[in-house]
């Protein structure tokens, strides 16, 4: 507390440099930002970064070790069990994780941001029922309840995608919730008001701003559930199928020779752990840098 | 010298990034027993720290030093934090100036009141809860006994700061250390808990180190007066001579913000000391109040010693007879 | 108190019903059960046979109607598969999930309410920053990786704990730590934050100027405030590990509601998993109220109003 205060005695800039300045000296905003940024790259290019065809088969080629364990620099991660390369798939699956991630967040934070600023916005009776509509989407066991719909609908991408978009909305609405009720009972929205500005015309252009930061924030972490909820899913094979190449669906694999070759599991488990890493340590650093006072 | 708190030299220092924060740079006073002094100055010239130095209750992050620091004879200054905790709560003990979040919300006021006396004294219960009844009851509560079962988010900010005083009261101390206690008051009720303090002062018989920056309640409670400003003191001396005879220009400004029932005219505007105190990263250069004061001249370039104007009344300024009436104030 | 005890059961009734018609409904969204049921090779006929069997002839709403009344006494029907009452299935598994579930709270409360305190305490100083390292780790740890992980190391490799199974209490040191480490990150940065908060609070100061001892300080004065959100977000937790250890159930064989849960989906065994989502919801709701109850034992300012 005492540095920042004096930071800002001592330097006058705009908030908008001292935002920046803020963000370039938060290692875990800059580690974050740089991992998920690498994740996105390899997620693009990886059909140019691959050294294989990541579903072609070889048998005459199973399990073989990792480079540097003995195995061949033509697959520097080995193969899996049926021969196929396991660096092109663990490369080809960063993909569906972060679409999974992508998509999810989008399709939830849409519903939630709806429901929670509404529920905000308006109060009393909207926010006693969106606030029921909370309870019981809280209520239900979230692995369950996917589960479930995975095994009714189908194990595919766009149902797993459908599935956890549809569920993980939530914290969206309880964040967005509070933030706009905050906002709502600033000045600026009441003069907003009293100047006649029509209701969609105030959300948009005096709350969706302010709450934006907040957004972001849960963003990155609804984004790091869904990969988390897809990669379990697939792990118990109610996700995506195979032979697509989710890190979970590749554990899952990789589990009947965990006890002769561990680094089946360990590899994608490891790329898995990385992803949500840096989209975790960019979620806390936008919090820390975009509201310094809540910073513990 | 059988004084029961003698200071020499205070300082607090707290280390702020580069530099050094010198918010209380050497004080000294001395203060005998059943005796009032009141440390008035305005927000940000040290006075809070003063009193947490005192009780040894400063941030961790702030480092305390001086010369002397006793206390009944006793120095404090080289006491552990376990000595220093023995001390606290049963010889001196401290009003605080915010009563609403002073006490615990988790407890009833009569746990908070005596803990601390269980834990020096070692009475039982029920003895500490007939001390605190009665304390109770001797700070203006009404319902004494029931009120020990009550928590403290159902007593009003009034009532809380009695309960507060009662609490300081409870082992009997020799020396009340109070922050602004009234401040967050309303007017009316800061009166009654001045009388009140006032009262059991001189039932007691303890001494009292009173900070404020009102100087209508330190008329109505002093016996001497230490004027602080950018962490030192510039004026002291009895209320009598402070108030009649200021001798700082500071002290005078602080005096011309004042109203005089029957001399100030309704509608009057009142006086105000212009400018700000000055920061104190890294120490003042010369008279901390030069940048303020209308007879600044070269020799304020140096920060004058507090030197005897007469009869324990002594005063930081190069001037020796400040010409500096009231009135100027106004124009400056 | 009773006003808000009455509020609140509503409330968990409300939520209930609401559950129980989404995981209704579910099921018919996806097509005909009787189709499903009946199996790839099956005629008209058996379909029909089927249909008539398990009354899905009947109109949706009597359907559902008819669930509901049998749920409200503890029917939920017979398993498809097993063709025994679907409340023993449950009942028989329930209580493994729950000791799983309290074994895992308890694993966090330990490892997280000492660790945030303490961070709290020295801010910057070595076990703050090996409770940040834990928090973000288990922040990013997939359960099932995680799972496979320990198994890897102290069931294969060191062979201190049994891989899999239920059978006695070493069968659920695994699953606890597992289950409890997911929770621990969000209750030891809760803790923190808490204490952090409180040590500033006013009533710290005065407690300190009565010359308290610093651990009377610390626990009664302290930990007593920033405990009670706390205890709200440990009976959430639990609620997420009853609900959630359906995972880890799979992977450690353990034999309870989560692994029949599993087993259910992917046996088509509709009335016991409707049954389960109910009964995990009304477990959360239940534990929600029970926070708020704790709430305002240890919070005199929502008591005492």
């Amino acid at each position: 507390m005492v540095s920042s205060s004096r930071s800002e005695i001592n330097h006058t800039s705009t908030p908008g440099q001292q935002l920046r300045r803020r963000a370039l000296r938060h290692w875990g905003l800059m580690i974050g930002s740089a991992l998920l940024g690498l994740i996105v790259l390899i997620a693009l290019f990886a059909p140019f970064i691959a050294p294989h065809d990541p579903y072609a088969q070889d048998l005459t080629l199973r399990y073989l070790r990792v480079a540097f364990m003995g195995g061949t620099w033509e697959h520097p991660l080995g193969t899996d069990h049926l021969g196929r390369d396991y660096l092109s798939r663990l490369l080809y699956g960063a993909r569906i994780s972060l679409t999974i991630g992508l998509v999810a967040a989008l399709i939830s934070g849409t519903i939630g941001t709806i429901l929670g600023v509404t529920a905000g916005y308006f109060g009393g009776r909207v926010d006693t029922v969106v606030m029921f509509i909370i309870t019981v989407r809280l209520s239900m066991p979230v692995v369950l309840v996917a589960l479930a719909v995975v095994a009714l609908f189908g194990g595919s991408l766009t149902v797993v995608v459908l599935v956890l978009g549809f569920l993980l909305w939530d914290q969206f609405a309880v964040v967005m919730r509070t933030s706009t009720q905050q906002i709502r009972s600033q000045d600026y929205v009441t003069s907003a008001r009293a100047l006649g500005c029509s209701t969609t015309r105030i959300i948009m252009t005096e709350i969706m701003p302010n709450v934006f930061n907040n957004m972001i924030v849960v963003i990155t972490l609804e984004m790091a559930h869904a990969i988390i909820l897809e990669a379990a899913l697939s792990f118990l094979g109610l996700g995506v199928q195979p032979p697509l190449p989710s890190w979970g669906l590749m554990i899952a694999e990789g589990k009947d020779m965990l006890f002769f070759e561990p680094f089946l599991i360990t590899i994608p488990g490891l790329a898995l752990f990385i992803l949500i890493f840096a989209i975790n340590m960019l979620g806390d650093g936008v919090r820390d840098v975009t509201a310094p006072e809540n910073r513990n | 010298m059988n004084s029961l708190l003698s200071v020499r030299n205070l300082r607090v220092e707290i280390p702020v990034g580069a530099g050094l924060l010198k918010p209380v740079r050497g004080i000294s006073l001395d203060l005998n027993k059943g005796e009032t002094l009141c440390i008035v100055g305005e927000s940000g010239c040290g006075k809070s720290l003063t009193s947490l130095a005192l009780m040894g209750l400063l941030p961790k992050v702030a480092r305390c030093s001086g010369d002397r620091l006793s206390f009944g004879g006793q120095d404090l200054l080289g006491l552990t934090e376990r000595q220093m905790a023995r001390l606290r709560g049963r010889a001196i003990s401290m009003v605080f100036q915010e009563p609403m979040t002073s006490l615990n919300p988790a407890y009833t006021i009569g746990d908070q009141l005596i803990e601390g006396m269980i834990r020096h004294d070692g009475v039982s219960r029920a003895k500490a809860r007939d001390r605190a009844i009665f304390l109770l009851e001797k700070v203006g509560i009404t319902a004494a006994a029931s009120r020990l079962s009550q928590f403290p988010h159902q007593l009003s900010g009034g009532l809380r700061q009695r309960v507060m005083i009662a609490m300081s009261l409870m082992c009997g101390p020799d020396l009340i250390i109070a922050d602004e206690p009234t401040t967050a008051l309303d007017v009316t009720i800061q009166a009654k808990i001045l009388r009140m303090m006032k009262d059991l002062q001189a039932e007691l018989g303890m001494a009292m180190v009173f900070i404020t920056h009102d100087l209508g309640v330190v008329a109505r409670i002093a016996d001497r007066i230490a004027v602080m400003y950018a962490g030192i003191f510039v004026e002291t001396g009895t209320a009598r001579q402070i108030f009649d005879t200021p001798t700082h220009p500071y002290t005078k400004g602080l005096l011309s913000c004042l109203p005089v029932p029957g001399k100030t005219k309704l509608g009057a505007r009142l006086g105000a000391v212009p400018g700000v105190v000055p920061a104190l990263i890294g120490g003042v250069q010369g008279c901390g109040f030069a940048s303020r004061c209308p007879l600044r001249q070269a020799a304020c370039d140096i920060e004058p010693e507090l030197s005897e104007r007469g009869d324990g009344h002594s005063c930081r300024c190069v001037h020796d007879t400040p010409t500096l009436r009231k009135a100027e104030w106004a124009t400056a | 108190m009773l006003r808000f005890l009455l509020t609140r059961l509503g409330l968990a009734a409300l939520v209930a019903l609401t559950v129980s018609l989404i995981s209704f409904s579910l099921l018919f969204l996806a097509g005909d059960p009787a189709v499903a049921l009946a199996g790839e090779a099956a005629t008209e006929e058996d379909i029909q046979a089927i249909r008539a069997q398990y009354g899905f002839d009947r109109p949706l709403p009597v359907q559902y109607v008819a669930w509901l009344t049998g749920a409200l006494t503890g029917d939920f029907g017979n398993s498809y598969y097993f063709n025994t009452p679907v409340i023993d299935l449950i009942t028989e598994r329930l209580p493994t999930t729950m000791r799983l579930g309290l074994a895992g709270i308890c694993f966090a409360l330990l490892l997280a309410v000492p660790l945030g305190v303490i961070a709290a305490i020295r801010p910057n100083s070595l076990i703050d920053r090996f409770a940040l390292f834990i928090s973000v780790v288990g922040q990013a740890m997939p359960t099932f990786w995680f799972s496979l992980i320990l198994i890897v190391i102290f069931a294969v490799a060191l062979g201190w704990v049994p891989v899999s199974g239920s059978d006695t209490w070493r069968h659920f040191i695994l699953p606890t730590v597992v289950l409890g480490y997911f929770a621990t990150p969000g209750i030891m940065r809760l803790t923190r934050a808490g204490m952090l908060e409180v040590l500033r609070a006013d009533y710290i100061r005065t407690a300190r100027a009565k010359g308290l001892h610093p651990l009377k300080i610390l626990f009664k004065h302290a930990l007593r405030n920033a405990a009670i959100p706390v205890v709200g977000l440990a009976a959430v937790q639990l609620g997420f590990m009853l609900g959630g250890s359906i995972v880890v159930e799979t992977i450690f064989a353990l034999n309870g509601a989560g692994l029949l849960a599993f087993e259910s989906i992917n046996r088509n065994d509709f009335p016991v998993v409707q049954a389960l989502i109910l009964i995990f919801s009304l477990i959360y709701v239940m534990l929600t109220l029970l926070a708020d109850l704790l709430n305002a034992w240890l919070d005199p300012r929502i008591r005492v109003a």
